[in-house]
């Protein structure tokens, strides 16, 4: 089971901090296939957020095939998810323009700066 | 049983010579958690007293539950602002009164369980309770009433942090649980944002924003620029300029130009922007002409459908 940490000053949409924290558990097995998802209710009476904003995130997260909900018993966890491989070779090249970048003189913010704008542009309106 | 809880058409009151309301129209569907926000004087208490049957319009028509607020008495909760109740009852007495006046409709337990959250003595007389305690009472009548559309005036207004997250949290469960509409107001959009889906922005009397608080969030854009850079033709809700740059908040009519950094406002932001430009235009997205020419209605519609199109493409 897990608990919802709602962030109002974080700038991001309540639902999606609710979709995010979901796969977060799941990345890191605290969520695993068969294990169920706090009622909205239980969601709602602890956190005070809107009972809609907790279906639209369960209802993102069955979208994405990672959920399921069962008729009368609740919502269900589906399927893990995995984290990228440590060693697959798009690491290797990120790896490699990083070290490139340092080279050029770029500091870290440079970096996380320049990084952050091409997510931005190729990653646009995709959800997190 | 109807889709829409609440419904106001051209709806205003006067007080002697001054408009508390005026030209109010919206559309609340059922099911909706809905702020009522504006400044302190703006109307909110006038619109929900109207809407409770207790004050009647000197123009337009309120809807309650699909007929008029008195035949929908029954089945509404209304929390006035000072939290009315008899000094001279203990709060056992005032549950009871409280079965008593609703026949067929009392939840005992609700009403209790609500009561008891606060370390409430039974015993205790109303007089003696805190403000935060009256409140709790208050609030324990309204939901035991089992009501399809609650109406609270400044709910939250005499709460603690944690009593305010706590009620908040029941009357989440309430909606969550038997679909209730909500309705409240108050002059802090902080208390309110994560817990409305629905908003109705009210000031000097009117309605300035009414609608789903994404969908209003997703009409408007906050940008930034070169203070000589063009906002086209864009609907500027507010705009400023700071030695070389401006932002401003806007409502995009269709693609940005690459020469602004758009970004998302948030809904205090939104709220302050446009209760600081009375002049900008209202974004109601059940602007209704006239009740004539409804079909018309599909003007606004594809206006909106834009705003959200121009959204997709660019967040």
């Amino acid at each position: 089971m897990v608990a919802y940490r709602i962030d109002r000053r974080s700038g991001v949409a309540t639902y999606v901090q609710i979709v995010q924290q979901t796969k977060q558990a799941l990345r890191l097995g605290l969520l695993m296939p068969g294990d169920k998802l706090p009622t909205a209710r239980e969601v709602v009476e602890a956190t005070a957020i809107n009972p809609n904003t907790v279906l639209k995130a369960y209802r993102e997260l069955e979208r994405e095939g990672l959920v399921e909900a069962r008729r009368g018993l609740g919502t269900f966890v589906r399927k893990s998810l995995g984290t990228a491989p440590a060693d697959s070779p798009l690491r290797t090249e990120l790896d490699a323009w990083a070290a490139r970048a340092r080279e050029a003189g770029l500091d870290r913010d440079d970096v996380a700066a320049l990084f952050t704008a091409v997510l931005e542009k190729h990653f646009q309106g995709d959800p997190s | 049983m109807t889709d829409t809880a609440l419904e106001a058409a051209a709806l205003g009151k006067r007080f002697r010579r001054r408009w508390a309301l005026r030209d109010c129209t919206f559309r609340l569907p059922a099911g909706r958690v809905c702020a009522v926000v504006g400044p302190n004087g703006a109307g909110k208490s006038t619109l929900l007293a109207l809407a409770a049957g207790l004050l009647a319009p000197e123009d337009g028509t309120v809807t309650v539950l699909g007929t008029d607020p008195a035949s929908a008495r029954a089945r509404v909760g209304y929390v006035a602002q000072d939290k009315p109740l008899y000094p001279q009852l203990t709060v056992a007495e005032t549950l009871r009164t409280g079965a008593d006046l609703n026949p067929g409709r009392w939840d005992a337990a609700a009403a209790e369980r609500i009561a008891a959250g606060g370390d409430l003595d039974p015993k205790a007389r109303v007089r003696s309770l805190s403000g935060g305690q009256r409140t709790r009472v208050a609030l324990a009548l309204a939901l035991a009433k089992r009501p399809e559309l609650l109406l609270l005036d400044e709910p939250m207004a005499d709460l603690d942090p944690l009593a305010r997250h706590e009620l908040m949290g029941v009357l989440m469960v309430q909606a969550a649980q038997h679909g209730t509409t909500i309705v409240m107001s108050s002059h802090v959009v902080a208390e309110l944002e994560g817990s409305c889906d629905h908003l109705l922005l009210i000031g000097d009397g009117r309605v300035r924003l009414a609608g789903e608080i994404d969908d209003l969030l997703a009409a408007h854009t906050r940008v930034s620029g070169p203070a000589q850079g063009s906002l086209g033709d864009h609907t500027v809700v507010e705009s400023r300029t700071t030695g070389r740059q401006l932002t401003a908040l806007i409502r995009p009519t269709g693609p940005l130009s690459d020469d602004w950094r758009a970004s998302m406002p948030t809904l205090e932001e939104l709220v302050l922007a446009h209760l600081r430009n009375p002049d900008a235009p209202a974004l109601t997205p059940t602007q209704t002409p006239s009740p004539a020419e409804s079909g018309s209605g599909a003007a606004s519609g594809s206006a909106s459908g834009s705003e959200s199109e121009s959204e997709e493409t660019r967040a």
